[in-house]
C-alpha cells in the first residue's frame, strides 16, 4: 500500500498535520542522503572514510550530530524536570570541554595515524600499536556489544515518540494492534505501531548510508542537526510566549518550586564532579572515530572544537529551561505528565496545541535520534568488514568493488539485526542499558590516551585493561540493573539509587568514576610489570620530535 | 604531543583549561537562585557562560598550540595510492 493510500484511509481520526509533516522531512532526508551518494567515487575508502575529502562545516555538524542523541532534547528536558538547573553543569557544559579535548588531543592525534597508515577502524589501529591480534579481536567485540544498545535506544526512542503523537490518527487501521496499558486503559490507541516506525525509521537511514556509505551519513548529519537545532530554538520561544514570557515562567517556578533553579538537595558536589568522566567516551565512540577519518586535513578540526561547546548551549539551554518551567507548573498542578520522558511532549501539547510545531518538533527529535543512528550502521557494516572478513581471509583476496558490497551486505545485516532486537526489546529498559554503554565507553577513554601517549603501554597493559574495564562494568551493571534486593530495593551491594541514578556507595559518585579508576590502575600497573614493545613499533606511532613549538607553522 | 607543550603561549592555554576545570564545580552558586536578565537562574548562566568560555579556550589552543608537525608527520606517507595498494600491516610485523 502506498503511504498516500495508506494516509487517505485515515479516516475519522484526529488530524494528520503532525504526521504529513514528519514524513516530509523524512522524505527530504531521504533525497539529500540520495543526492550525496552520487558524488560516491565507488572506491571503498570513499565509502568507509569519505576518501578523506570531508571540509570543516560538514565534519563539526555531523560530529556534533552523531554526539548527539534524542536525548538532547527529550533526555535533557526530562533530566532538567527531575533535577533542576544543575543538569546543564552535570552534562552540557563538561561535555562541551571535555568533547573539545577530545577531539584535539586525541581525534587531531587518530586523524593523522589514521591517513598516514590508511586506518578505517579504530580496531585497525589498536591491533597494530599493541601487535596483537588477540587483543583486535576483544575489543572488537566489546566495541560491538557497547554499539548495540546504544543504537537499540535510538530505534526504540523513536518508536515511543511516533506512538503518543499518532495515537488516534488511524482508529481502524491500527485498531487490533496492542498498545501499552496504565491503570486499565490502553494508551495510545489508533497510533502507528512500533513495528511500522522502526521499519520506516530504519529502512530511511539504509537507504541513504547503503549506496552512499559515511559520505551520505555526513551530509544527512549535517541536515538532522540543522533540524534539530532550529527545532529546539523555536519550541523554547513559542513555550515562552505561551507562559507569558520568559520571565513570568521562571519567576513561576522560584514560587512553587525554588529547588529546580537551584542545585542544593537535588544534585551532591561529588555526584556532579564525578559526571566529567562521561563525556570521555567519544575518545572511544568507533563511528565518531570514522567521522574523524573523513576529514580532509587536520586543520578541519578546528571549527569542530571551537564551535562544539557553544552548539551544545544552543540545544541545551532552552531544553533545560523548558524542563524547570513544566516542574513548575507541574507543582502549581497545572500539567500533568505521566513520566518525565514525556515533559516536552506535554509542555508542546498543553500550551502551544499545535499541530504543525508538534510535527516540525517531532521532526527534530528524529532528526536527533537518527544523526547518531546512520553512523553507528555504517560503522558497524564497516568493523564486520575490515576487522573480522578482511583480517579471516587475508588481504588481496577481495577486489575493492567487492569490498563496497560486502561494507553494504553487512550494514544491511547490522540493519535487520537492530530492527529485530529492537522490536524483541520494545517492552524492556534498554535505555537505561544505553547510559551503561557510555560509561563503558567513557572507562576505555584511558586506553586510547595511553596508546597515543604513553610510549610505555604494552600489550599486556591494554588488555589488562580492556578485560578489567569488562570486569567492572559488568559487576556494576548487575548490581544495579539485576541484584535488586527485595526488601529495600533502593540499596545495593556497591551503590544505591539516588532520584533514579545509580550512584556508589559512600561518596555517591558515577558508576564510571569506579570504572575509569579500575581502568586506569590496570593499564599502568600491568604495563610497568612487563615488558615495553619493540621501538620499531613505538617509532611507528609517535612522530618524531620536531625542533620547532606549536605555534611553528613551517 | 612534545612540541606542544613547551611555549608560553601553549602553557598559559592549558593552564586556562586547567582554571575551567576547577571553576566547572561553581560551589559559590550552588544555591543561589537569583534570575539574571529576570529569566535566567543564575546557575545557568555561569554555565552557560562556561560553555563559552570553553568555546574561547579551544579557539586559543587552535590558534596557539596547534600540532603543526603531526599534518606534516601524516601527510609524510601521502602516497594514499600505494598505500591503499597495501593493507595495513599484519599484527606481528612492526
Amino acid at each position: 500500500m502506498s503511504t498516500a493510500l495508506f494516509l487517505a484511509q485515515a479516516g475519522g481520526g484526529k488530524p494528520l498535520t503532525a504526521l504529513w509533516i514528519i514524513l516530509g522531512y523524512l522524505a527530504l532526508l531521504m533525497l539529500l542522503g540520495g543526492a550525496a551518494s552520487l558524488f560516491f567515487r565507488g572506491t571503498s575508502k570513499d565509502y568507509f572514510v569519505a576518501s578523506r575529502s570531508i571540509g570543516p562545516f560538514l565534519l563539526l555538524m555531523s560530529v556534533f550530530g552523531t554526539t548527539m542523541t534524542g536525548f538532547a532534547l527529550v533526555g535533557s528536558t526530562a533530566k532538567s524536570f527531575e533535577l533542576g538547573i544543575g543538569v546543564y553543569g552535570l552534562m552540557a557544559s563538561w561535555s562541551g570541554l571535555v568533547h573539545s579535548a577530545v577531539f584535539f588531543l586525541v581525534g587531531i592525534r587518530l586523524w593523522a595515524i589514521g591517513k598516514r597508515y590508511n586506518y578505517m577502524t579504530q580496531v585497525q589501529f589498536f591491533r597494530d600499536r599493541f601487535q596483537s591480534e588477540f587483543l583486535g579481536y576483544v575489543l572488537f567485540a566489546i566495541l560491538v556489544a557497547l554499539v548495540v544498545p546504544y543504537l537499540l535506544v535510538g530505534i526504540i526512542a523513536a518508536c515511543k515518540t511516533i506512538q503518543p503523537i499518532t495515537a488516534g490518527m488511524f482508529p481502524e487501521t491500527f485498531a487490533g494492534v496492542p498498545h501499552p496499558v496504565k491503570a486499565g486503559v490502553m494508551m495510545f490507541k489508533g497510533a502507528i505501531p512500533p513495528w511500522l516506525t522502526a521499519l520506516v525509521i530504519c529502512g530511511v537511514v539504509l537507504f541513504y548510508v547503503f549506496f552512499g556509505g559515511i559520505r551520505s551519513a555526513a551530509w544527512a548529519n549535517t541536515f538532522q542537526t540543522l533540524v534539530f537545532m532550529v527545532m529546539g530554538v523555536v519550541t523554547f520561544t513559542l513555550i515562552a510566549k505561551a507562559m507569558g514570557g520568559l520571565a513570568a515562567a521562571s519567576e513561576k517556578v522560584l514560587e512553587v518550586s525554588p529547588k529546580h533553579a537551584g542545585r542544593e538537595g537535588m544534585i551532591g558536589q561529588l555526584h556532579f564532579l564525578s559526571y566529567i568522566f562521561i563525556p570521555l567516551s567519544v575518545g572511544m565512540f568507533p563511528h565518531l572515530f570514522q567521522h574523524w577519518l573523513t576529514a580532509r586535513s587536520a586543520k578541519t578540526f578546528r571549527l569542530t572544537v571551537i564551535a562544539h561547546p557553544v552548539f551544545i548551549a544552543i540545544v541545551w539551554i532552552p531544553c533545560v529551561l523548558i524542563g524547570m518551567w513544566a516542574a513548575g507548573l507541574a507543582a502549581a498542578g497545572e500539567l500533568s505528565v505521566p513520566n518525565a520522558n514525556a515533559v516536552l511532549g506535554r509542555m508542546v501539547a498543553s500550551l502551544v496545541e499545535s499541530h504543525v510545531l508538534t510535527g516540525l518538533l517531532t521532526a527534530g527529535i528524529l532528526a536527533a535520534i537518527m544523526s547518531s543512528l546512520d553512523s553507528q550502521f555504517v560503522c558497524l557494516g564497516t568493523m564486520f568488514t575490515n576487522d573480522v572478513v578482511v583480517r579471516l581471509t587475508g588481504p588481496g583476496r577481495f577486489t575493492d568493488r567487492q569490498l563496497v558490497w560486502l561494507a553494504r551486505g553487512f550494514v544491511v545485516f547490522v540493519v535487520a539485526i537492530s530492527y529485530a532486537l529492537s522490536m524483541a526489546l520494545l517492552t524492556t529498559n534498554v535505555f537505561n542499558l544505553g547510559v551503561w554503554c557510555f560509561s563503558g565507553f567513557a572507562a576505555l577513554f584511558p586506553l586510547v590516551f595511553a596508546a597515543l601517549y604513553w610510549k610505555r603501554t604494552t600489550r599486556a597493559g591494554a588488555i589488562a585493561c580492556i578485560l578489567t574495564t569488562a570486569a567492572v562494568w559488568l559487576v556494576l551493571i548487575l548490581d544495579a540493573l539485576v541484584w535488586i534486593p527485595a526488601e529495600n530495593p533502593a540499596e545495593r551491594i556497591f551503590g544505591h539509587i539516588h532520584r533514579g541514578e545509580y550512584l556508589i556507595k559512600g561518596l555517591d559518585v558515577m558508576p564510571v568514576a569506579a570504572m575509569f579508576l579500575a581502568s586506569v590502575v590496570s593499564l599502568v600497573v600491568v604495563s610497568l610489570a612487563t615488558k615495553p614493545l619493540p621501538a620499531a613499533t613505538i617509532d611507528k606511532f609517535f612522530e618524531p620530535r620536531a625542533a620547532g613549538g606549536s605555534g611553528d607553522p613551517s | 604531543m612534545k612540541t606542544s607543550c613547551c611555549s608560553g603561549s601553549t602553557r598559559v592555554v592549558w593552564i586556562l583549561a586547567l582554571v575551567l576545570l576547577v571553576v566547572h564545580q561553581d560551589w559559590w552558586w550552588w544555591d543561589d537562585r537569583t534570575l539574571v536578565f529576570g529569566f535566567l537562574p543564575i546557575g545557568l548562566f555561569y554555565h552557560g557562560l562556561f560553555s563559552l568560555a570553553a568555546a574561547a579556550v579551544w579557539a586559543a589552543a587552535v590558534k596557539f598550540a596547534w600540532p603543526h608537525h603531526l599534518e606534516r608527520w601524516a601527510d609524510e606517507l601521502e602516497d594514499d595510492d600505494a598505500a591503499e595498494s597495501q593493507p595495513p600491516a599484519p599484527a606481528s610485523q612492526p
